[in-house]
């Protein structure tokens, strides 16, 4: 089992889930599964071309996937994965 | 800073007033000096820019640059500290001098009342040494960044969301005049707006900007005094609802494309356009129009006993707060209450401001075959306004 952490501003779209314990093998496994626990998260984190979108990261640790093996990284027993999204403040 | 440090004096009234920073080994009056020479332009005087102002004046930094176009609002006082009741409909900035002048009469403030844009960016960022952004929207947010990389200056930076925050040093420069990484190699580009809940459905906690906008100060001192280790290259993430709090690595992107491996982008663009604000018209415009009534006419269509139905596409709190007997139906939820909709008679679809209620008539233009929908101009702040003064904003 690994553990994807929810930021707040996406808790809404996750039945208000701050984690969610799941198994994946790698980085694009865990999130695929993620969106189909919640899919209303899916157009959060992925665009039109199922890519994630580029004002959200996601870490495993502290390590940023893209400095690793991008979505094809691969997962162990206990990892956290963090999904980090742009916030701007008050207005838009 | 072009000042020599030899030269800066304190009075004896400064030298007590700062001796709590003079105690402090690492810090003493060398620190006070560097700070003192020192020039921040503190873009933004909200939430995070409240206690951002107050400690960088209370700290002694000796000119402090303050940006903003607005008034104070009354809705602004429950996390902008700076503020007080009597200052609701002043320019910001003015209030803001006023009430840091009153705390540190040894600073000097340069006030400057209007919206920073790609025109107006360069020249004043370039006048300072440390940029601190505590703005509150996307294409600000990206001006910022891209005016402080090629203005070469650190840019301190701070974002909240309802119990979320984040905060960096971005552009710092390491004693081997080496860059850190800069906003764009975090978040290459924003999100596309319809993505991101506008502020009447955002919200914020009144403390975090509290929380973040210290953690700022804290890091532009640090930053001027060289003291510790600069946030750059680090991510400071924190969840006020949980407490919890993580620093992530921050890498730079070999495609930025101000710093990356091949820099396409020399100068500043149109924000306005990079964060597809423009879209909206263009979607808008290929769905058909959206029409409009204005509250006035509303107000008519009621006291005339025209049969109507009234739609509130906002959350359930914000109802509770104030409402117009409409039927509440929020926007997350209007596809699966279209039943509800009767296309016998007009529809009136109404928000906070008319922002969300738009974008709902034009997803019922996408999805349903309804034609007979009418957006509320301005939406409940208008009707607030212009009809019945007597209804909370908020």
């Amino acid at each position: 089992m690994i553990t994807i952490f929810i930021p707040t501003p996406l808790r809404r779209f996750a039945a208000e889930q701050t984690q969610v314990r799941l198994h994946a093998k790698n980085v694009a496994e865990a999130v695929q599964s993620l969106t189909s626990i919640h899919p209303s998260l899916k157009p959060y984190l992925f665009d039109e071309s199922e890519v994630i979108r580029k004002h959200v990261r996601l870490y495993l640790g502290e390590d940023d996937v893209r400095e690793k093996q991008g979505i094809q990284t691969l997962l162990k027993e206990g990892d956290e994965l963090s999904i980090i999204p742009a916030i701007a403040g008050g207005n838009v | 800073m072009n000042i020599n440090l030899e030269e800066i004096k304190f009075s004896k009234e400064e030298l007590e007033r700062y001796s709590r920073h003079l105690i402090i080994p690492e810090f003493n009056i060398e620190g006070q000096k560097k700070l003192k020479a020192a020039r921040v332009l503190v873009i933004g005087t909200g939430g995070l820019g409240a206690p951002l102002l107050l400690y960088l004046a209370a700290a002694g930094v000796g000119t402090i640059g303050i940006v903003d176009f607005d008034v104070v609002d009354l809705s602004n006082l429950q996390r902008q500290v700076l503020f007080t009741t009597q200052d609701v409909g002043r320019p910001k900035v003015e209030a803001a001098r006023e009430r840091l002048s009153a705390l540190n009469p040894f600073v000097n403030f340069e006030i400057f009342n209007l919206r920073l844009d790609s025109r107006n960016a360069m020249d004043l960022i370039s006048q300072y040494d440390v940029i601190a952004d505590g703005t509150d929207n996307f294409p600000t947010r990206y001006l910022v960044n891209d005016a402080t990389v090629l203005a070469g200056k650190v840019n301190v930076f701070a974002s909240i969301f309802r119990f979320e925050g984040q905060a960096s040093v971005f552009n710092y420069k390491f004693p081997d005049g080496s860059r850190g990484p800069n906003y764009r190699d975090l978040f290459p580009t924003p999100p596309p707006p319809g993505l991101v809940p506008s502020c009447a459905e955002g919200g914020v906690i009144g403390v975090l900007p509290g929380i973040l906008g210290s953690i700022q100060a804290n890091e532009v001192i640090k930053v001027i005094t060289g003291l510790g280790e600069p946030l750059a290259g680090r991510l400071f993430q924190f969840d006020a609802s949980e407490f919890k709090t993580r620093i992530f690595k921050l890498t730079k992107d070999p495609d930025n494309p101000l710093t990356g491996t091949n820099p396409t982008q020399k100068e500043l663009i149109d924000y306005e356009f990079f964060c597809n604000l423009n879209n909206h018209t263009s979607i808008a415009e290929k769905n058909g129009k959206v029409q409009e009534i204005t509250v006035t006419q509303l107000n008519e269509w009621i006291l005339s006993g025209k049969k109507f139905q009234l739609i509130d596409v906002r959350e359930p709190y914000e109802f509770d707060i104030v409402n117009l007997g409409g039927t509440l139906i929020p926007k997350n939820e209007i596809l699966n209450n279209v039943k509800a909709l009767n296309p016998e008679v007009d529809i009136v679809i109404h928000c906070r401001s008319g922002k969300r209620s738009h974008d709902v008539i034009r997803l019922l233009h996408q999805q349903t075959n309804l034609k007979n929908l009418y957006n509320l101009k301005g939406g409940i702040l208008a009707w607030v306004d212009e009809i019945d003064p007597t209804l909370p904003k908020y």
